[in-house]
């Protein structure tokens, strides 16, 4: 594609090429060289894993039993690769479309549809897996992580050296997140605090049915050239230079280095949502461009190829995607509706007196209902 | 006892809860070597240094988002919003993220996040400068929303409003920060059931014939209008609400059975303001007590006015006067 500015991958970070082949970058190659054919297995069968649960998160939805579902397809490798260089101490703020990270994490993505079942608004406990509740509003959660991050500087988890301790945040969002203000606040707020945060945007190409043209004119980790943070683009349908370059970028955060910018450039190959129809704004050669760059492809084809993907590893991750698959259906078909209590818990940390009373009012009239059909 | 002016006692309440507890820090524009545009902050970068007095960049939006994070982390963030009007563009973390994190997350996260907003008018200021949008926030489920009136108040309430596992929004009537008062500096403080401390109406003035619901600046207003009243035999209460979220009900209604008349006095414009919410209330759980209809005397529906006609727009002695003449007609 002869593109420029933002929709042209000039000056992405790639170590495997779309067919697979390994490339090397002067900065970048020594952190992919920590990953051995063992884990890279383990990354692509994660890959897989976690594509089969997106696939089956919209069967669900379009079988009504979710209201709404979010799919990652084609983000797999950046959200692995990322997410594999993160440690247990570190945290996550993501934004709503990280299953992958929220699977590397320990999240139960069965809990995790709970959302779209319209069950509840946050469906794990953040502090099991430090990854933070999903937020819908896009780019709100940017200064949240920010903040999270300056006070994990003051609570002296940062730069002591001890790689069991030192931590940092990373906070995901995509390309129309970097037009809100809320990020641009959150930019300016982790530079002069030289705060310990990554912030991993998802380039996909899309936000909804408005281009990446429509949000900028540049690439878009040049925006945080204008506050004096360092930054870098990658191909993010190449888990190993995903993987590269977070690692490069946590480890700065975590030393003490401050913050960084990172732009992964990838494709949301599915619709926004289920509600949405990417026919009326994008074309079949645009798909079909970026379905040969499909990020799972291009590690089989470079694990298939230095024989690193056997055929029984093969057919017990097919087991494992299907078991998960099978696991999540049961799990969202058998969830049912909480007790319509919940509606007044937690409005407050501490009693008050208006969410009692109509707590108190609502509990009277459901009651009237029973008396009236003979108290049972 | 000492005698502070409502800004000193505020600024003596902040050193006291940094005193009392490490992850209180203040975040706001120029709080920290000016000691704020009102000077509320002064001295305490001095004495508790730049990591707990931060001079943020100016972004409202950034200063409760970023306030909201360091508040997951167990810190009890205070931030000062210069003035009234410059908080909408923090509107959206305010009701949209602070408002529902406990909510969202089943009561996992707790965001003791206060939210200092020097507001209302009376002080000859430029445009946006003098407003007064406490019901935006109280109209919000998860935000409490309080108001001190005196120095005793602003030296205790803002303590009680740090120590609260929820967030608050506290007003500080601008007005009213050069006024002088006792203020017991050893008054008892618990930081159990600081939210419940904070939201109890005080009785300002007892009085027979009318209750006159006040909050924040209007409490003043409302005194001397209820001492203009009683030379003319008329016997008015004063009520100081304190909070706006949670309303104390049960005081006003309280009064309200007693006296038979209620006129509610807010700087904020009438239309769906607090006064509203009273006036229905009091409608719905005083109805065969009152002797008058639920008279509200506010701000109008309009933009504040340019300073030289605010006195005319903000609720006056006078506008009160009128209005407790027209209660005491029935």
């Amino acid at each position: 594609m002869d593109v420029h500015g933002p929709l042209s991958d000039d000056g992405v970070v790639r170590l495997l090429t779309h067919t697979g082949d390994r490339v090397e970058h002067p900065v970048y190659s020594r952190y992919a060289e920590e990953l051995d054919d063992s884990t890279l297995r383990q990354m692509w069968r994660e890959m897989v894993v976690v594509r089969a649960f997106d696939r089956e998160a919209t069967s669900l939805q379009r079988q009504g039993e979710l209201g709404l579902w979010v799919p990652a397809l084609g983000q797999e490798a950046a959200q692995v690769g990322s997410g594999h260089a993160l440690r247990p101490q570190d945290w996550v703020f993501p934004s709503y479309r990280e299953h992958a990270v929220a699977h590397l994490r320990g999240v139960n993505l069965a809990a995790l549809l709970r959302i779209f079942r319209g069950l509840e608004h946050g469906a794990w406990v953040p502090e099991e897996h430090n990854f933070h509740l999903y937020t819908l509003v896009i780019g709100s959660h940017t200064l949240h992580a920010t903040g999270y991050a300056m006070a994990m500087d003051r609570d002296g988890l940062v730069g002591t050296g001890d790689p069991g301790r030192d931590a940092a945040v990373v906070c995901y969002f995509g390309d129309g997140a970097t037009s809100q203000g809320d990020t641009n606040e959150a930019l300016i707020f982790a530079a002069v605090n030289n705060a310990p945060v990554v912030f991993f945007c998802q380039n996909n190409q899309w936000a909804i049915s408005e281009p990446a043209t429509r949000q900028s004119k540049v690439p878009f980790a040049q925006r945080a050239d204008g506050v004096g943070m360092p930054n870098v683009r990658v191909d993010g349908n190449d888990v190993l230079a995903s993987y590269a370059v977070t690692r490069e970028a946590m480890d700065r955060a975590r030393s003490g280095g401050g913050p960084g910018f990172i732009e992964a450039f990838t494709y949301r190959m599915g619709a926004h949502t289920t509600s949405d129809d990417p026919t009326r704004y994008r074309s079949k050669a645009e798909e079909e461009y970026w379905a040969e760059r499909d990020p799972i492809a291009r590690l089989e084809a470079y694990l298939t190829r230095r024989g690193a993907l056997g055929d029984d590893f093969r057919a017990e991750t097919e087991a494992m995607a299907k078991e998960l698959a099978a696991e999540v259906r049961v799990a969202t078909k058998s969830a049912s509706k909480p007790p319509t209590s919940e509606i007044f818990d937690h409005v407050f940390a501490e009693p008050h007196t208006i969410v009692d009373a109509e707590r108190a009012w609502f509990e009277r009239y459901e009651e009237s209902f029973t008396d009236a059909e003979g108290g049972h | 006892m000492e005698t502070l002016t409502l800004a000193g006692a505020i600024n003596a309440g902040l050193r006291k809860a940094m005193e009392r507890d490490p992850k209180v820090i203040l975040m706001g524009e120029d709080i920290g070597a000016l000691g704020g545009v009102f000077r509320v902050t002064d001295g305490l970068h001095k004495d508790f240094g730049p990591d707990r007095v931060m001079d943020t960049p100016l972004a409202e939006s950034g200063i409760v988002g970023t306030a909201i994070g360091m508040s997951m982390r167990g810190y009890r963030p205070v931030c000062e919003i210069q003035f009234d009007g410059f908080i909408f563009p923090a509107f959206d973390q305010i009701t949209t993220q602070l408002a529902k994190m406990h909510y969202r997350s089943r009561g996992k996260i707790t965001v003791p996040v206060v939210i200092r907003v020097p507001y209302a008018g009376g002080i000859g200021a430029v445009e946006h400068h003098s407003e007064s949008p406490e019901a935006l926030f109280a109209h919000t489920a998860g935000l409490r929303v309080v108001t001190p009136a005196t120095p005793q108040d602003g030296y205790l309430m803002i303590q009680q409003a740090i120590a609260s596992p929820d967030p608050v929004l506290f007003f500080e009537p601008k007005a009213r920060y050069w006024d002088k008062g006792e203020v017991d500096v050893d008054a008892p403080f618990t930081v159990d059931g600081a939210s419940a401390a904070m939201s109890h109406a005080r009785v300002a003035r007892q009085g027979e014939d009318v209750t006159l619901v006040a909050y924040g600046p209007s409490v003043r207003v409302a005194l001397q209008a209820a001492q203009v009243c009683e030379n003319e035999g008329v016997s008015a209460e004063v009520l100081d609400l304190r909070a706006i979220s949670p309303l104390d009900i049960g005081a006003i209604t309280r009064s309200v059975k007693k006296t038979g008349r209620c006129v509610v006095v807010h700087e904020a414009p009438v239309p769906f303001g607090a006064g509203a919410e009273i006036a229905a209330r009091v409608a719905e759980e005083a109805f065969y007590h009152l002797e008058a209809p639920v008279l509200r005397v506010g701000g109008f529906h309009s933009p504040y006015p340019a300073s030289k006609l605010e006195h005319d727009y903000l609720p006056s002695v006078d506008r009160v006067l009128d209005s407790i003449d027209r209660v005491m007609v029935h």
